[in-house]
């Protein structure tokens, strides 16, 4: 009760002082639909898709998982400016909940993704992509738990280096295999046997391929629900971890 | 309110491939009296802010214990933040935040109901003549309107103890002394404040009580008036002509209440007593006998300085 309650303040807290800075908003919303818009129309003759449509099914979950993973990850340049400020110092002498320290913003982060993969899907459903519902809000399942993984690794690594000269190239070096590896951008059906064998070991990978069955209509592929399982663990040890340092000396 | 027992703190730092251990916190006995103005006084790195850390449950001590208001520091740290406020010394306020949502927050992290938190945060505003600027970002605040809202935050859900690191580190003479005034108010509200401070003059003015420390530990503690006291008695600087100074040195050396006599090399005399107010009449009315004339008189009392100085052979100032 006392720990639904404190994360809510924090999360309440969050989410307003998000509001007021409406260019992040804008932001957060023009990027993706850059890529939407500049780069999907490459996709159909690369792909060799039959369809537009066929091409965005393919294009529109990896950009959504994209967006989950650097949303997250890039979150904790946030959290070194809070703790310059004092903040956080400041909460860790109240008996406010540590892990509602780190979920209150986390769950933020995931509300924020939600609302631009919101707005990209029905962007894209004016280029004719058509994906049930109950999957889609499965998909969705699915992307708050990435993000909730990678803000909460992003915020604990914050407050281990504390300084974004460190965490910046430490998040991008992070990133880019990542990316490169997950098929985020082009599926790795076209990857040749050992890119596929190191991708086997990317959990990104097997988070976008079950994002991709889902837009696919493919609910029943095993894709999904390992997807789903490797996902839900990461984020529960990554949320874990986090909190740690929430709780910890932080100087 | 706080007494502690033998409070231990060593850090690693790394200096190229070597790893060295600094011990920031030597062994740390200090007892607080409930209702005083408590000073922590030393210069910068004598581990006086590490020490006011532990005690607010920040970081946690290699060894020793403690007993905060009642609750055990080591065993119950959830109790102590409870009880405790504290505001640390780089500033704790959001720069897009307002002074009101910062104060209702925090009083809400203490697990303050919202409509209380509300009030509370109104009157907190009301005391610390923030009600103007209540709703402007914290960022348009000068530096004495900032502080006023930290040392607020640290109070919102009225604590025993408040633990206020350098409160007046980087303020303007004027702001200085209010914020004075302020933490005298805290006190006659019936609250018991831990300070710290690198300032001879905030320790001598506003601690009822002060310790001296020096590299991770307590070389003196006392009332000012006490530590200043024990180190000596008073100094009186007597001016005279170069040519006047032998037969006064003459006449006073040797009267009971001197305790030591230094001549000066442009002329005069310096006098060290027990008790400067009483001896100089009588110097006075010795020279005044022997036909001397006096060009001047001065008391010197020791200061703080000077009681750091005894205890760590430097003095604050330059360290």
């Amino acid at each position: 009760m006392k720990f639904a309650r404190d994360t809510w303040l924090i999360f309440q807290r969050q989410t307003q002082l998000l509001l007021r800075n409406p260019v992040w908003v804008f932001v957060g919303v023009f990027q993706p639909v850059m890529y939407l818009l500049l780069f999907a129309p490459l996709l159909k003759p690369a792909l060799n898709a039959p369809t537009q449509a066929a091409a965005y099914k393919i294009f529109v979950p990896g950009l959504l998982v994209l967006l989950a993973i650097f949303g997250g990850l890039f979150q904790g340049f946030g959290l070194i400016a809070e703790l310059r400020a004092g903040v956080i110092e400041r909460s860790r002498v109240t008996p406010i909940s540590r892990l509602a320290l780190l979920l209150g913003r986390s769950l933020r982060d995931v509300v924020s993704l939600l609302v631009q993969a919101v707005i990209i899907t029905l962007l894209a459903l004016l280029f004719d992509l058509r994906v049930f519902i109950g999957d889609l809000l499965l998909a969705y399942l699915l992307l708050a738990l990435i993000a909730l993984m990678t803000s909460a690794v992003s915020y604990g690594v914050a407050l281990k280096v504390k300084s974004e000269d460190a965490l910046a190239p430490l998040m991008n070096t992070v990133a880019q295999p990542v990316l490169l590896l997950s098929g985020i951008l082009l599926p790795l059906t076209f990857a040749p046997g050992w890119l596929q064998g190191i991708a086997n070991w990317n959990p990104f990978s097997w988070a976008v391929d079950g994002t991709r069955a889902l837009f696919a209509g493919d609910l029943g592929s095993d894709r999904v629900w390992q997807g789903l399982t490797i996902t839900a663990v990461l984020a529960a040890l990554g949320v874990y971890w986090a909190a740690r340092q929430f709780a910890r000396s932080v100087r | 309110m706080i007494e502690t027992r033998g409070l231990r703190k060593s850090f690693r730092s790394r200096a190229g491939r070597e790893t060295k251990t600094v011990d920031a916190v030597r062994g740390v006995n200090l007892e607080v009296a409930e209702g005083e103005i408590f000073g922590f006084l030393g210069p910068n790195g004598a581990g006086k802010t590490t020490t006011l850390r532990m005690l607010a449950t920040l970081i946690e001590p290699d060894g020793g214990d403690a007993t905060i208001a009642g609750a055990d520091l080591r065993k119950d740290p959830a109790e102590v933040r409870r009880r405790i406020g504290y505001v640390p010394q780089g500033g704790s306020t959001w720069d897009e935040s307002t002074a009101r949502e910062e104060l209702v927050l925090h009083a809400r992290m203490y697990g303050i109901g919202k409509a209380d938190a509300q009030r509370r945060a109104a009157r907190a505003l009301d005391a610390f003549q923030l009600t103007e600027y209540a709703d402007r970002k914290c960022k348009t605040y000068s530096g004495g309107q900032r502080r006023r809202v930290e040392i607020a935050l640290g109070i919102i859900h009225e604590p025993k103890i408040v633990f206020l690191d350098e409160p007046t580190t980087g303020l303007d003479p004027q702001s200085r002394a209010h914020m004075w005034d302020e933490i005298r108010r805290l006190r006659s509200d019936g609250m018991t404040v831990f300070i710290t401070t690198h300032y001879l003059d905030e320790a001598d003015a506003l601690c009822d009580r002060i310790a001296i420390m020096d590299n991770g530990e307590i070389v003196a503690e006392g009332t000012p008036g006490e530590l200043k006291r024990e180190i000596s008695g008073d100094v009186v600087l007597v001016g005279l002509d170069l040519a006047a100074t032998p037969q006064a040195a003459q006449s006073l050396d040797g009267e009971a209440y001197v305790n030591k006599l230094e001549t000066v090399d442009e002329g005069g005399l310096r006098l060290y007593v027990d008790e400067g107010a009483t001896a100089i009449p009588q110097v006075l009315r010795r020279l005044d006998h022997a036909g001397l004339e006096l060009r001047s008189i001065e008391l010197h009392r020791p200061s703080l300085d000077d009681v750091f100085l005894t205890k760590t052979g430097r003095s604050l100032r330059e360290s």
